[in-house]
């Protein structure tokens, strides 16, 4: 049996990530857009919270809220004049999408509520992990050890910061 | 002198043919020339050495007197299984050793002669002389790889050679289509007859499983293989093809091969063409040397030829008939070149019928003990009249740089202008006339011995075939030296020619003269012992009287501007008309090529191919165009429209496998 | 109430389905980027999630979801930059009107 706040918690979290998913896809206004995947990375983070997970809700919030979503909102604000609506989609565009979307989540939906064994698996035991453990297991080398991705991963950060400059320079 | 320096005289025109035409263009004129002439010079010398050495030297070649092969190398070249062995050698035997006398010797003269001949055309620089000689040095290579074969295969690779190098210098002057013509058609004829040569190789090879002509341990003659290719006819003697034995066909195929390259009839249509080549490659190439190859191949064979006599008497037949059709049409011509031709085909068709009489005798013990006179005389008069008859090209050469001319309309009464000349072309005429002692008496009356030996009526043929020789030579040498006086143009006063070209006539004049008197007999025989041989006074004083009744005859005809022959030309229109068209051959075959085979073979086979072949290719080409074109929007480049299909994709498997769990 | 995996994962598929909405809908090229960020941050949240309930002694999934957000972040300004420079170019940011390499 779980807390009440913690119900509370789960409720708000739940909402908003579906309100704002909704809103983010259907809304006619790019800025808004942007803002509402904002809403939506922030209830992924506090979802984060809530399993105990506090760097990776930290990370969350840093590099999706602080990182992506300023880029997103950056480049609409160069792209688009502020407060414009973007053109209505057109009918058989709409339903293409919305049939793709239904059908998927009807199809994925049923399969978890036929065949999910442990679907109905509750929370058990401290899920949370120390930044000093986190460390060790992203620069080391024995098993359960992430020092090859972590380095693959500067790799491509460094590759991506290369291939924005070029991409963005002006010739 | 080692017998191996044979591959010398085989590798130098080799290199002198890559180095002429590679390196001749930044050497400039002369120097290629000279270069030429010396690289030719040597492999003569080196030649004769050989020659010499084989014939008179006491190496190994020798044994109780009979001369043997002598394999010089002989590696393997295409194992096609492990006793049928494609080789590329090099033997000696006597015909080959004479025949590298023979080319050496022409080609030397050409080359010597062609320093003048070449140096000006029309008073132009001439175009290509590098090109020219490298051409003949890649023939020279080719002809003397040819003698020198050790087996089936390389002569036909080095038969190949010789009609290529015959075609790059039959078209030399490129730029005129009737060179261009006629090298094509040279190429074309031998192409076709040597597809039969290799017919008949493939037939020959199959059923006596090698391609060699002398057995492995390189010292036994052909002769002595005999045994051998009886064994190998014999068994395959049972196997017959619409009456006549397999071995019968393949020789006779092989024989069709020889009769493209030395134009017997009906494949002769392509050498008066080859004329229009410069006149030292006539002499060198379809006077001298590459036109007697087929002689050398059917002399090459001629073990073979020995044992199945259907082949020998077709050759017999083809060779007599054509020595009297090219004699005829060559008492007519007006073109020199043209006639000198057709003395050509007819003087090889004498060799031809020669060789054939000569395997026709009375079994094969027989001629193992010293007959075949006929092969011998052949092989004599291949090489006297090889001498003579280039001789004989070289003056018309000289004549016609001197006048620019082919036609007797423009010469007449040269000889007060050109005495060298004159004397050099009177020497070849007595030559191949058979008037002794000129060399072709001793050769030509050999032959008629040969052909008497065989029957009375071959003989009285083939001596009646002589006079017409007789008469047609003096024909044309009246007809340009005398019958009247020369319009002199004023600025072209014909004159003899410089030195490079009235040496060879020299040269070969005396030649002409003596080469009666070599003891071929003791030499070059088929079996490689001497044969015995005496002069046949009967024989030999027939054929002196019929060719002296040919000539006083062209006397009273030609030696003075008369109405003689325009009354006989008159009283015979027809017949006079249908020998200078050459019996009408060439209408025929562009009867039978244009009318028969295009339109009848051919233009139906075109039909089938564009439409049937070709239509079939289209209709895959436009299938695939359609199917491209309608699949073609599923390529959209819209991103939305993938990413869409993608999850219906997904999708699909998606619920066919929960369909699948349920059930 | 109990919160069990399957109440987490609900809202993670409805974000998931709305970013395929969204990707297949949009004509801009930005929204459809940000589509793109929903779908991935659901799998996220499905890692997460199925690493917390399943195996709580282990990260695995938790570190797999710190590669991906700096995976999506490194795609994610790459595409950006390269959005900007097509608009730079061809002033426009709607894909279906981007089709001058498309034969």
């Amino acid at each position: 049996m779980e807390s009440v706040g913690n119900i509370l918690m789960y409720f708000v979290i739940v909402i908003s990530i579906i309100v704002f998913s909704v809103l983010t896809v259907t809304t006619r206004k790019m800025l808004r857009s942007a803002t509402y995947l904002l809403f939506v990375l922030f209830a992924t983070a506090l979802l984060y919270f809530q399993l105990d997970y506090q760097f990776l809700g930290t990370v969350q919030i840093a590099v999706y809220a602080g990182g992506i979503v300023v880029l997103f909102v950056f480049s609409i604000l160069l792209t688009h004049k502020p407060g414009k609506d973007a053109a209505a989609l057109d009918v058989h565009r709409r339903w293409l999408g919305l049939s793709a979307a239904l059908l998927g989540v009807a199809a994925c939906g049923y399969a978890l509520f036929s065949y999910c064994a442990f679907c109905g698996k509750e929370l058990t035991g401290d899920g949370s992990i120390t930044i000093e453990r986190l460390g060790h297991f992203l620069l080391s080398t024995d098993k359960y050890g992430y020092l090859l991705p972590f380095e693959a991963i500067s790799v491509l950060l460094l590759a991506c910061i290369i291939g924005g400059v070029v991409i963005a320079r002006r010739r | 002198m080692p017998l191996s320096l044979t591959i010398a005289v085989v590798a130098i025109p080799l290199f002198m043919f890559f180095f002429l035409g590679l390196a001749g263009v930044k050497m400039g004129r002369k120097l290629t020339g000279v270069l030429g002439v010396l690289g030719m010079l040597v492999t003569t010398v080196l030649a004769y050495g050989v020659a010499l050495t084989y014939f008179f030297g006491d190496g190994p070649q020798v044994v109780d007197g009979v001369r043997k092969a002598v394999i010089v190398f002989n590696p393997d070249w295409l194992s096609f299984t492990d006793t049928l062995v494609a080789r590329m050698g090099i033997a000696l035997d006597p015909i080959a050793a004479m025949m590298l006398v023979v080319i050496t010797t022409i080609s030397m003269m050409v080359h010597l002669y062609s320093l003048g001949y070449m140096s000006d055309h029309h008073g132009h620089p001439e175009k290509g002389f590098q090109r020219f000689y490298a051409d003949l040095a890649l023939f020279t290579f080719s002809m003397l790889g040819l003698v020198v074969a050790t087996n089936l295969f390389q002569i036909f690779i080095f038969f190949e050679m010789v009609g290529v190098s015959s075609y790059l210098l039959i078209g030399f002057y490129y730029h005129s289509p009737a060179a261009i013509h006629a090298s094509k058609k040279a190429f074309i004829v031998t192409r076709l007859a040597d597809l039969f040569f290799l017919l008949g190789i493939m037939i020959l090879s199959f059923y006596t499983g090698t391609f060699d002509f002398f057995n492995q341990n390189g010292m036994v003659g052909m002769t002595d293989s005999m045994e051998a290719a009886q064994t190998a006819i014999t068994s395959a003697g049972g196997a017959t093809f619409m009456g006549c034995s397999v071995m019968a066909w393949a020789l006779t195929f092989i024989f069709i091969g020889g009769a493209g390259k030395s134009a017997m009839y009906p494949l002769h249509i392509w050498l008066p063409d080859a004329m229009e080549g410069p006149t030292p490659v006539s002499a060198l190439i379809h006077a001298a040397t590459m036109v007697v190859a087929g002689v050398f191949l059917v002399a090459r064979l001629f073990p073979l030829y020995v044992i199945e006599q259907g082949a020998m008497e077709v050759i017999c037949v083809v060779g007599a008939f054509t020595a009297f059709y090219a004699a005829a049409i060559a008492c007519v011509q007006s073109d020199i070149k043209r006639a000198l031709a057709f003395s050509t085909i007819s003087q090889i068709a004498f060799m031809m019928t020669s060789l054939a009489v000569s395997a026709s005798q009375e079994g094969l013990i027989e001629i193992h003990h010293g007959y075949g006179l006929g092969y011998m005389a052949s092989m004599f008069h291949l090489f006297t009249h090889a001498m003579f008859k280039a001789l004989l090209f070289l003056c018309a050469g000289a004549i016609i740089h001197a006048v620019h001319s082919n036609e007797n309309d423009d010469m007449h009464g040269l000889h007060k202008y050109m005495p060298i000349t004159s004397i050099a072309f009177l020497i070849g005429c007595l030559a191949i006339a058979g008037i002794p002692p000129f060399a072709g008496f001793w050769s030509k009356d050999e032959i008629l011995v040969a052909c008497y030996e065989k029957g009375l009526g071959w003989g009285i043929w083939m001596s009646m075939v002589a006079g017409l020789t007789a008469f047609y030579m003096f024909r044309i040498y009246y007809l340009i030296f005398f019958w009247k006086e020369h319009k002199v143009h004023t600025e072209h006063r014909p004159a003899d020619q410089v030195w490079t070209m009235t040496v060879p006539l020299i040269i070969l004049g005396a030649i002409s003269c003596v080469a009666g008197f070599v003891p071929m007999h003791d030499l070059v025989t088929w079996d490689g012992a001497a044969l015995h041989t005496q002069l046949n006074w009967t024989v030999a004083g027939t054929s002196v009287a019929i060719a002296c009744v040919g000539i006083a005859l062209a006397t009273v005809m030609y030696y003075k501007e008369n109405a003689l022959p325009a009354k006989m030309k008159n009283a015979f229109s027809g017949l006079w008309n249908a020998a200078y068209h050459r019996f009408y051959m060439d209408e025929l075959y562009q009867f039978i090529t244009h009318k028969v085979i295009f339109k009848a073979v051919c233009v139906p086979i075109a039909w089938f191919d564009r439409k049937f072949i070709d239509g079939f290719m289209n209709l895959l080409a436009d299938a695939t165009n359609q199917a491209a074109y309608g699949i073609r929007r599923l390529q959209s480049g819209s991103i939305q429209g993938y990413v869409y299909l993608y999850i219906m994709g997904a999708l699909l498997i998606a619920v066919v496998s929960m369909v699948c769990v349920l059930i | 109430m109990n919160l069990t995996l399957l109440m987490y994962l609900i809202p993670s598929l409805i974000m998931f389905g709305c970013g395929v909405y969204g990707f297949l809908t949009r004509k801009n090229m930005i929204a459809i980027m940000i589509s793109l960020e929903l779908m991935l941050n659901s799998v996220d949240i499905n890692f997460v999630v199925f690493n917390r309930f399943l195996f709580p002694g282990h990260f695995e999934g938790m570190f797999f979801t710190l590669f991906a957000i700096a995976l999506a972040a490194a795609e994610t300004a790459l595409a950006l930059a390269i959005i900007i420079n097509v608009f730079r170019i061809a002033r426009k940011v709607d894909i279906n009107e981007i089709n001058k390499l498309k034969f």
